[in-house]
């Protein structure tokens, strides 16, 4: 059934007592062509993207636990491309395009909301990295744009700018098509549209092993609902990345850490955008339930709890008070962790790997929810052909062995 | 109603404009129920009318405001916790124009359109609608309160502390604890969330504990801890958090409760406590019964009316109807009874009901009416009546409900222990803990004081025993679940039958627990009806998870102390005093705050700094470069130390010399830079960038400590003793000379190092440049700096000179072509891409980042190189590199400016920039990107200002 | 908040640290002569692994020394610490 206004009344007449199932609740085959594990965003998008696009329909999303139940509905929802490398600009405008329709292709509000991304720079060295974004974004075609200090406080009425400020903002960085989307609504939008087209969700099937043929290559995978027949795997595993490719014998520069977001209870509207400063390490949106939603720190060891230390959210709400010094009377509601999985260059890997038929997406760090659609459609693009899309072949697992970085963390390093 | 003499000063409050009076130790709800009123609030989606639930931090419908002077305003309080004060003004929330009337409540009759995740199914056409018209529409609607408008004039504190027990919860349980191991001499403390301690006891005037009534028991128990000086008791104290190793987060609201409080005092106080063992005694939470209706103002708990009827004297009605499938609320009607209220009936799901609490009621001349249900009320404002499965209908003002307790284990899930389901009972209790801790009395499912004091003697207790889950039989499906999120049963029956089959995605989609009470009344309600939705035993819908706080926490009370000037430290130089009196600006540098430029009245800082600059190139400057990071490296193996840190050779470097160090990352890319000079063959004076001290010492000593552990060196940073005054220019020499003992500057050479006096104070004497001009750098310890830099500028007069800041020291040295680590490096750069291949030791075995430097990349033929630019303008600093006057949407940048002045040396604006493959590309145009498009600019080298060298040490 | 034993100090809290990656990770005796493969691992590949795991902490705010944990990553529980240079645990 459409989801339409049409439907909504007819259902609403009926007692809501007429709606389909979104997915379907399947026992696993004993073969797919293709397994996608890891039923987050990342994974959903992938396998909607293989049956849309790609025509094939006999595929699998295996999930340890609930789809949409780890980082995909933990993290604090912001939308951006404005990136300095070339290779990264190319891949979250790309998200951001099919982001901009996604509603649409999938029947399912997933509320992306381009009300602007605003990146404070405190210090010179912030103007100079900045502008630096702002005028390789305008040369790849993304909008980015300076405001002075007066003109962040317009776009963000509850910014403070007051010149004394232990680091006064001096100016912001912004771009007006980044946003938030609803995040569960993104995972159960490409579930249910993935599972319209044959695919097999299964979840609370945890995957145990990667099993290969003589020549090496992937044959399937075991899992605790049995062993499960496919020559292609790929792998959206997020935090559990080094774990499931420990199973295929490979090594991943990868560590795991807990990463913090809390939101406050919910209040009118006060917030009209989102604000991230990284040299105070905050950022603040507000939900459309009303809860500002408010993003910490990772903890400083690699841990796969899902919890960490007071003293990270501490430390974020320290700057978010000095920011936004109104809402320093409101109340945390909700402090949790999600485990993101970060290699050297703060970039993701997406592609091929050592093992024939096996293929990863994982390294987003703590920023890969803005990247979901597109992150989907160009690992989708990887796994039917068995080659990379031109957007992510940068991002191959290769580039630690010949130095081609694509760093984005050091381009904003603090020296001098 | 009062049904007791309620003793204690009289307080005035308002709430929502009008004038009430109520009694000291009331919370507003209490004073508000004393004064008859019981609407609230209105509900989040729908806007329904709402009283009380509760009588503690479980409330979900009484959500106020409470404002005070000076703008402080605190939205979604808990009118059950709210203290009461003299003054006290409270405001309804969620409302307009007023509670009574609020036109939200039309949300109500849409109330089938708006069902579990109707905003996922429409709002999706046009695609433009969803962000200008329907999402602003959602955000004005949804919301509770209003956040404060003004900044918050209050402060907040934090302490640490540690014991060895810490009780968390002062009821019975957590007070016979306490006894326990104070008596036995350890460090107790014990905090509860309410303003009095004494849990359950403080409502419980039945019982009788060791032939004493329960409230005697309780203040001599009280008296006798508060006695001990072992013994620390904090009422007002929230444990909110469990995390590793014992540690819990703690908030104490200080002055909330206070009509005028000492402005001296926190607000509210952040404490962590590390506790050898920790004692959750935090109780159980009642919870309602699901049926239609059961949301009417007037409706509420059973245990919740008692409290208000024993502890506060006050009637929650002067007609009672009973709905229970526990036998707590026999308790309730008793006492109630007891004060004067009629009990119309106690309504009991039950079909046999048979325990001490029925006996007593059957006995006291009560209605029981077993194996019959509330299926719907009928009221709007407040209750009116009980409609019964029976078919009659009870009129009543109030509904009690006992549904059963829910042990609260979230401190304990917090902890990482592992609960356990007791199907008997239908209750999560905590099972195996993950840290040195114990569960006891309600928190761990014991709920008959006997037990949970043994071996006291107990009479006179009627425990809780019973309780029901999920929708009442015979009601319909719109009874709520969650109250605050108008969350009904048939939200979760519609999430279940569209598929979601975890509690997890049952919450999320119906937003079943998400309010600010978390779910503390709802989510067992709700994982029942969802697993008979699904056929599925309880435990096997899930649980969600216990996410800390226990109870909302204020922003301010976490982050504490940490604003204005304490919000991270200020380093300031000796100098600093001398430049602030000056007039300088100054820019933040890490925690430093350096002087940027010294403006002159009526100049531009554009002008101070071409003044500054032609000053240091004409005649002579003084810098203070005291940021600078300084280690001092001392050991028979220092020199191959930094053999082996940094890419440049050492073993070599005389006594008395200097050399440009680089280091790079293990990686191979630039990590820091500087001048280190040799002042004996086993000590070297190390500086590095003012930003990078403390990691090069930490990069230093990983290696020193864990790789090379065959050297014998010993690491001290000395950033903060010696204070650096950098003397540049062509008459730095002829400035320094009358000042300097000890040391012939005539003799010294450019890059080398003296040690002897200067004013007085003994000084590392460098002769350095970072402006191209001859130029010292005047080491001194940092307590004579002061007075050091103050004979200079005294001894710079007679050659007009002039102190110059960051801006202009940047100019210079950009002008010379020399990097800034941070600015020509971005942690992606090599020594060759700078053109500094000169300062790798090639001939060296090792040096961290060498065998990086062979990685294939890292030897790529376009990769960026450092070069000079002559621009048409003054580029942006950040401008792309391109070699099109107008390139295309998505052109490849050829590189990017990384430095850019106007030089008033040169004349002319000037710029440093990593191009690719730029020094094949001497001479060439490129062009600058800008605001509007793009400025040319032609390619040069990156050295603008006497190439040669000449004036470094003319 | 974590509560660590430094090897030379005693328990102390996590703020006192500054956490310095896995441990055990040994540069190549002679990097140059390292492969790129094997150099690239050295520099970037990191076991990650879910349980036990030997870490690395520098007491920052303590004695300044480099020291290993062996911590489990799901419990957070710290099972032992010991100097740099001991053999592994």
């Amino acid at each position: 059934m459409r989801h339409s206004i049409f439907n909504l009344v007819r259902q609403a007449f009926a007692g809501n007592q007429g709606w389909p199932r979104q997915w379907r609740s399947p026992a696993p085959k004993r073969a797919y062509d293709m397994i996608v594990v890891g039923a987050g965003g990342h994974g959903l998008a992938t396998a909607y993207y293989l049956a849309a696009e790609h025509g094939l329909r006999n595929i699998a999303v295996l999930e340890k636990g609930w789809l949409g139940g780890g980082n995909t509905g933990r993290n604090t929802t912001i939308i951006r491309s404005n990136y300095l490398w070339e290779e990264s600009q190319k891949l979250y405008e790309h998200a951001v395009q099919l982001w901009e329709d996604l509603s649409q292709t999938l029947n399912y509000n997933v509320m992306y909301s381009p009300r602007g991304v605003m990146m404070l720079a405190h210090t010179q060295h912030d103007v100079q990295s900045f502008q630096r974004h702002i005028h390789a974004n305008r040369l790849g075609g993304i909008d980015n744009e300076w405001l002075t200090a007066e003109q962040a406080q317009a776009f963000c009425p509850i910014l403070n700018i007051d010149p004394s400020l232990r680091y006064p903002v001096i100016g912001a960085a912004l771009q007006r098509r980044g946003g938030t989307a609803r995040h569960d609504a993104v995972a159960w939008g490409y579930a249910r549209a993935a599972d319209a087209l044959g695919v097999d969700i299964i979840e609370n099937c945890t995957v145990t092993g990667i099993d290969r043929d003589a020549s090496g290559a992937v044959s399937g995978v075991q899992t605790s609902r049995g062993a499960i027949r496919a020559a292609r795997v790929g792998v959206v595993a997020a935090g559990h990345s080094s774990v499931l490719m420990g199973m295929a014998g490979v090594r991943m520069p990868l560590e795991s850490y807990p990463l913090q977001a809390l939101v406050s209870e919910p209040v009118k509207p006060v917030m009209p955008c989102v604000v991230m400063s990284n040299t105070v390490h905050a950022y603040m949106s507000q939900s459309d339930k009303g809860e500002l939603v408010i993003g910490a720190g990772t903890d400083a060891y690699t841990s796969y709890s899902q919890t960490g230390g007071l003293h990270i959210a501490m430390h974020t709400l320290d700057a978010i008070c000095e920011l936004f010094p109104v809402v320093r009377r409101m109340r945390m509601l909700r402090n949790w962790g999600g485990i993101v999985d970060v290699t050297p260059d703060r970039s993701p890997i997406i592609g091929k790997t050592p093992v024939p038929g096996l293929f990863v997406n994982c390294g987003w760090g703590t920023g890969g929810f803005k990247a979901t659609p597109g992150s989907g459609h160009v690992f989708a693009h990887t796994l039917a052909t068995g080659e990379p899309h031109p957007i992510n072949a940068p991002f191959s697992l290769d580039r630690f062995r010949t130095g081609r970085l694509i760093d984005e963390a050091a381009a904003a390093a603090v020296a001098h | 109603m009062i049904v007791r003499q309620r003793s204690g000063t009289r307080l005035r409050f308002s709430f929502d404009g009008k004038d009430y009076t109520g009694v000291a130790g009331d919370t507003l709800a209490s004073a508000l129920l004393a004064n008859g009123v019981h609407l609230m609030g209105r509900s989040f989606k729908y806007h329904r009318p709402r009283g009380v639930l509760g009588a503690g931090a479980e409330e979900p419908n009484a959500l106020v405001d409470v404002a005070g002077p000076d703008g402080r305003s605190t939205p979604n309080l808990r009118a059950t916790t709210v203290e009461l004060y003299d003054g006290l003004r409270a405001t309804s929330q969620n409302r307009y124009p007023s509670l009574r009337f609020d036109l939200g409540a039309v949300n109500g009759l849409l109330s089938p359109l708006l069902g579990a995740g109707f905003y996922y199914k429409t709002f999706m056409h046009p695609r433009a609608a969803w962000a200008t018209l329907y999402e602003p529409l959602i955000r004005r609607a949804a919301g509770l309160g209003e956040a404060p408008r003004r900044p918050d004039p209050d402060h907040y504190a934090q302490r640490y502390a540690h014991c060895e027990t810490l009780v968390v919860g002062a009821g019975p349980a957590g007070l016979l604890a306490a006894l326990t191991a104070a008596q036995s001499g350890e460090r107790v403390m014990v905090v509860d969330e309410q303003a009095v301690l004494g849990g359950s006891l403080l409502a419980e005037r039945r019982a009788t504990i060791a032939g004493q009534p329960a409230a005697d028991w309780l203040a001599a128990t009280l008296a006798t801890l508060a006695a001990m000086p072992n013994v620390q008791l904090l009422p007002r104290t929230t444990a909110f958090g469990y995390y590793q190793q014992n540690l819990l987060g703690l908030v104490e609201r200080v002055t909330d409760h206070l009509a005028a409080p000492d402005p001296a005092l926190p607000r509210e106080r952040l404490w962590q406590v590390r506790a050898r063992d920790v004692v959750l005694a935090t109780g159980a939470i009642e919870r309602p019964l699901v049926f239609a209706g059961n949301d009417r103002p007037g409706v509420m708990l059973a245990s919740a009316a008692r409290t208000y009827c024993n502890r506060y004297g006050v009637a929650v009605g002067r007609r009672v109807v009973v709905f229970t499938a526990d036998d707590s609320a026999y308790a309730a009607a008793l006492d109630l009874q007891a004060a004067g209220v009629a009990v119309v009936a106690i309504v009991d799901l039950r079909p046999d009901p048979s325990g001490p609490g029925v006996v007593a009621a059957r006995a006291a001349g009560l209605t029981v009416m077993p194996g019959t249900a509330v299926i719907a009320t009928t009221g709007h404002w407040r209750v009116t009546g009980a409609r019964l499965s029976s078919n009659t209908t009870l009129a009543c003002d109030a509904l009690l409900m006992g549904g059963g307790w829910t042990p609260s284990v979230h401190l304990f899930s917090q902890s990482r222990g592992t609960l356990r389901f007791d199907a008997a009972r239908q209750i999560y209790l905590p099972g195996t803990p993950a840290q040195r801790q114990s569960s006891v009395g309600g928190a761990n499912g014991v709920f008959d004081l006997a037990s949970i004091l043994a071996p006291l003697a107990v009479a006179g207790d009627i425990p809780a025993q019973g309780g029901f889950l999920g929708l009442v039989p015979g009601s319909r499906a719109t009874g709520f679940v969650d109250y605050q999120n108008d969350v009904k049963a048939a939200d979760i029956l519609q999430a279940t039958q569209e598929g979601f089959r975890s509690i997890e995605h049952v919450k999320r989609y119906t937003t079943t627990g998400m309010a600010t009470d978390q779910g503390k009344t709802s989510n067992m309600n709700a994982l029942a009806i969802a697993a008979a939705a699904l056929d599925l035993p309880l435990p096997e819908v899930g649980l969600t998870s216990f996410r800390t706080p226990y109870t909302p926490v204020t922003f301010g009370s976490i982050a504490g102390a940490a604003r204005g000037a304490l919000f991270d430290p200020v380093r300031k130089t000796p100098i600093h005093p001398w430049a602030e009196a000056q007039g300088a600006a100054f820019e933040d540098v890490g925690q430093w705050k350096r002087a940027w430029y010294f403006q002159h009245i009526g100049e531009s800082m554009h002008e101070a700094v071409k003044r500054e600059c032609l000053t240091v190139r004409r005649a002579v400057g003084l810098f203070d470069a005291s940021t600078l990071g300084k280690i001092e490296v001392v050991g028979p193996d220092a020199a191959e130390f930094l053999n082996r840190l940094y890419t440049n050779s050492w073993s070599k470097l005389a006594v008395g010399r200097c050399r440009y160090g680089l280091m790079l990352t293990e990686a191979g890319f630039v990590l820091d830079d500087g001048v280190v000079g040799r002042l004996a063959a086993d000590r070297f004076h190390v500086t590095t960038t003012s930003g990078g001290a403390g990691r090069v010492l930490a990069h230093m000593e990983d290696y020193l400590q864990t790789e090379f552990t065959d050297l014998q060196v010993w690491l001290t940073s000395t950033t903060e003793q010696w204070a650096v005054i950098a003397v540049q220019g062509p008459r730095a020499r002829d400035l320094l000379a009358p000042l300097v003992e000890g040391i012939d500057l005539a003799a010294m050479p450019h890059m080398s190092v003296r040690e002897g006096r200067i004013a007085g104070v003994p000084t590392r004497l460098f002769q350095v440049s970072f402006t191209g001009e001859l130029g010292y750098e005047v080491n001194v310890p940092a307590g004579h700096a002061l007075a050091v830099w103050e004979a200079l500028w005294a001894a710079g007069a007679p050659y007009d000179a002039c102190a110059y800041g960051t801006e202009a020291m940047h100019v210079l040295r950009a002008e010379k072509g020399y990097i800034v680590v941070g600015q020509e490096t971005d942690g992606t750069v090599t020594p060759e891409d700078l053109g500094l291949g000169w300062a790798v030791g090639k001939a060296k075995a090792d040096f961290v980042g060498k065998r990086s430097l062979a990685m294939m990349d890292l030897q790529a033929t376009d990769r960026p190189q450092l070069v000079g630019l002559l621009p048409a303008h003054l580029p942006q600093e950040g401008a792309q590199i391109v070699d099109r006057a107008d390139p295309p949407i998505g052109s490849a940048a050829l590189g990017h400016v990384t430095s850019a002045y106007d030089s008033a040396t040169l004349g002319r604006p000037m710029a440093l920039a990593l191009l690719a493959g730029g020094r094949r590309r001497m001479g060439q145009t490129v062009h600058i990107t800008t605001a509007t498009g793009t400025m040319p600019a032609t390619i040069v080298a990156p050295v603008f200002y006497d190439q040669e060298g000449a004036r470094l040490d003319a | 908040m974590l509560l660590i034993p430094c090897p030379y100090c005693g328990p102390r809290p996590e703020l006192e640290f500054r956490h310095a990656g896995e441990a055990h990770i040994a540069r190549p005796a002679n990097p140059d002569a390292t492969a790129a493969g094997a150099w690239s691992e050295y520099l970037y590949v990191r076991s990650n692994p879910k349980g036990r795991h030997i870490e690395r902490w520098r007491h920052a705010s303590g004695c300044n020394r480099f020291f290993n944990c062996v911590r489990d990553t799901v419990t957070d529980v710290i099972e032992a610490t010991y100097p740099a240079g001991e053999a592994r645990r």
